[in-house]
């Protein structure tokens, strides 16, 4: 299977045998390769019924129900990761999120779009215009994306929370980029975040 | 174990009955002897005996899932489901479906002779629950030689059962399909039913239950009828398949005749409901379902229900459905999560209702067939 490039990132760094809950998992690809790659036990919650009814078809165990509200049912590190894709963004209330992922699960996978990157400052510079690019697609009026933040923004607000980063990738063209510019030259960031940075 | 194969054995096949000596402890704290179970299976019971699976019926439904019902020549309720290629693959599972105990298709119930006195039980039959309705079937599971369940499968009342089921028996059921149902019977769920016992009990003919061998209440039923079958279907199906319109006739006729299509229709479903349900079993098995409340058998916790249990749940509802709306699988897929419990939920969309989940849905059948595939 073709795992997109962040989901490929995360698969590659989960321990074999774990504990996942993949929030947004759209039709369980992510959740389908830890299950037959890693032997994980990956369960998914995804807002669209579409999409979980394909993840269950596929044998995935995954819930309909919204990041933002049906977190807080789940006990207290109650997984070994907790995985955010591409979803922290759309979240009516991001900061949240990321605190209930990082209760639920004792790591958390956090991978979002960059909004500074340089093709995205272009376009507002230049052009004037909200961004239309390869991985952000829509336009300002149908955009799901609620929440802009930029890799400097994150590092930001992890450390005002205290936040560990045990691991940062940076995605460019698809391709790994470093980190010390990649607030400028990543168009999408893969962070692995723990509370527990002793564990 | 079993040495011949199950087509061969007379306890497996098409319109079975049993009689098992008992007796069964009741939640009452009564006892029932001997208790009867009419059922059906079909496949073929694995030398392992690991494929079995039970299906379990709705509150007016029977045991003929999949083969043609003897009494009515047609054919089973949920033959798009389960069949030779269906979902519910019967090439591969051993399929059994058992009229529930208080029903009246064959299992014992109110209409069944008490042996005590040589006459129907009629009222003096033990009330039961929806957990006597499973520890009737793990007896019947006995019987045949199953020691575990590949899965339990049940919409609306089929659904309590199954969820029962596994918090009752959680070694024995490795996965539990739970569609259109509930936990726990609400105020309201209560109270339509009580409309439509209340309607069977103001019928003379019922005659405090003791009808048998005479006239049965059949216009109290049907008025019953009326009121839960309104509540199986959405405000929009009924608009869209009635509106308004006038059944044969121009004008309304300021009388009380079916002048609306939508009344002439009731009155059909009453009528022809009569003709295959007794009043007292109806009578019984919504209260069996009004009895149901799984956190509280369990501390008032539901969460608690699962704890422990090893068992793949999958929960669908529909988004029309309001006699078990989708906010009732929430709170049990809530339960799950906190048990830890590996579960599915969706919430899918249709017109028509709970009925939904008895009609034509591809979804439906793919998700199932899926999760069931996925235990294997």
């Amino acid at each position: 299977m073709n795992l997109r490039p962040d989901l490929a990132i995360i698969a590659r760094h989960v321990r074999p045998g774990a504990r996942v809950l993949d929030v947004g998992c759209g039709d369980g690809d992510l959740m389908a390769a830890l299950r037959d790659g890693r032997g994980v036990d990956a369960r998914g919650l995804e807002l669209d019924a579409t999409n979980v009814a394909l993840a269950m078809a596929r044998g995935l165990p995954v819930i309909q129900g919204d990041a933002d509200s049906d977190l807080a049912g789940y006990p207290d590190q109650s997984f070994d990761y907790a995985i955010l894709s591409q979803t922290l963004q759309t979240a009516r209330a991001p900061d949240r999120v990321l605190e209930e992922l990082l209760r639920i699960g004792r790591r958390a996978f956090v991978s979002f779009p960059n909004f500074a990157h340089w093709r995205v400052r272009l376009s507002l510079l230049w052009g004037g215009r909200m961004p239309v690019t390869r991985l952000l697609p829509e336009r300002w009026y149908d955009t799901p994306n609620i929440h802009h933040l930029t890799i400097d923004d994150f590092r930001a607000h992890l450390r005002e929370r205290a936040i560990t980063v045990e691991g940062a990738w940076f995605l460019s063209g698809d391709k790994n980029t470093g980190g010390a510019a990649a607030n400028f030259l990543a168009e999408h960031a893969v962070f692995l975040l723990t509370r527990n940075p002793s564990r | 174990m079993l040495t011949t194969p199950s087509d061969l054995d007379q306890r497996f096949g098409l319109a079975r009955r049993v009689t098992l000596p008992g007796p069964l402890r009741l939640d009452s704290g009564a006892l029932l002897a001997p208790v009867d179970i009419a059922y059906e299976t079909y496949g073929t019971l694995a030398p392992d005996g690991e494929n079995a699976l039970l299906l379990c019926h709705a509150l007016t439904m029977d045991q003929h899932v999949a083969g043609p019902n003897p009494r009515t020549g047609k054919p089973g309720w949920w033959t798009r489901m389960v069949g030779p290629g269906r979902p519910i693959d019967t090439d591969r599972y051993f399929v059994i479906c058992a009229n529930v105990l208080g029903s009246c298709m064959g299992s014992s119930g109110p209409a069944s002779i008490d042996a005590a006195t040589g006459r129907p039980y009629a009222m003096a039959f033990p009330v039961i629950t929806i957990r006597d309705m499973v520890r009737a079937q793990a007896m019947l599971l006995d019987h045949l030689g199953v020691a575990r369940l590949a899965a339990v499968v049940g919409g609306s009342m089929g659904g309590m059962q199954a969820l029962s089921w596994a918090a009752t028996y959680p070694d024995r059921v490795r996965a539990a399909v739970v569609i259109a149902s509930t936990a726990r019977h609400t105020a309201q769920n209560i109270a339509f039913h009580e409309v439509g016992r209340q309607a069977v009990m103001a019928d003379p003919r019922w005659n405090g239950g003791d009808y048998y061998g005479g006239e049965p209440p059949a216009a109290g039923l049907a008025v019953a009828r009326m009121a839960a079958h309104i509540t199986y279907l959405s405000e929009a199906g009924l608009t869209e398949k009635f509106g308004r319109r006038l059944q044969a006739r121009e004008h309304k006729s300021f009388g009380f005749d079916a002048d609306f299509q939508v009344e002439s229709y009731l009155r059909y479903q009453g009528l022809s409901f009569t003709d295959r349900f007794d009043a007292n079993s109806y009578l019984y098995i919504t209260r069996a379902m009004d009895y149901f409340d799984l956190a509280e058998e369990h501390g008032g916790l539901l969460a608690q229900a699962f704890r422990g249990a090893g068992t793949r749940f999958c929960l669908v509802s529909f988004d029309t459905d309001w006699l078990y709306p989708t906010a009732d699988s929430r709170s049990i897929v809530q339960a799950l999560n906190a048990a830890g419990a590996p579960a599915s939920f969706v919430e899918l969309s249709s017109p028509y209702g709970h009925d939904a989940f008895l009609l034509d849905s591809p979804e439906l059948e793919r998700l199932v067939g899926g999760f069931l595939r996925a235990g294997r």
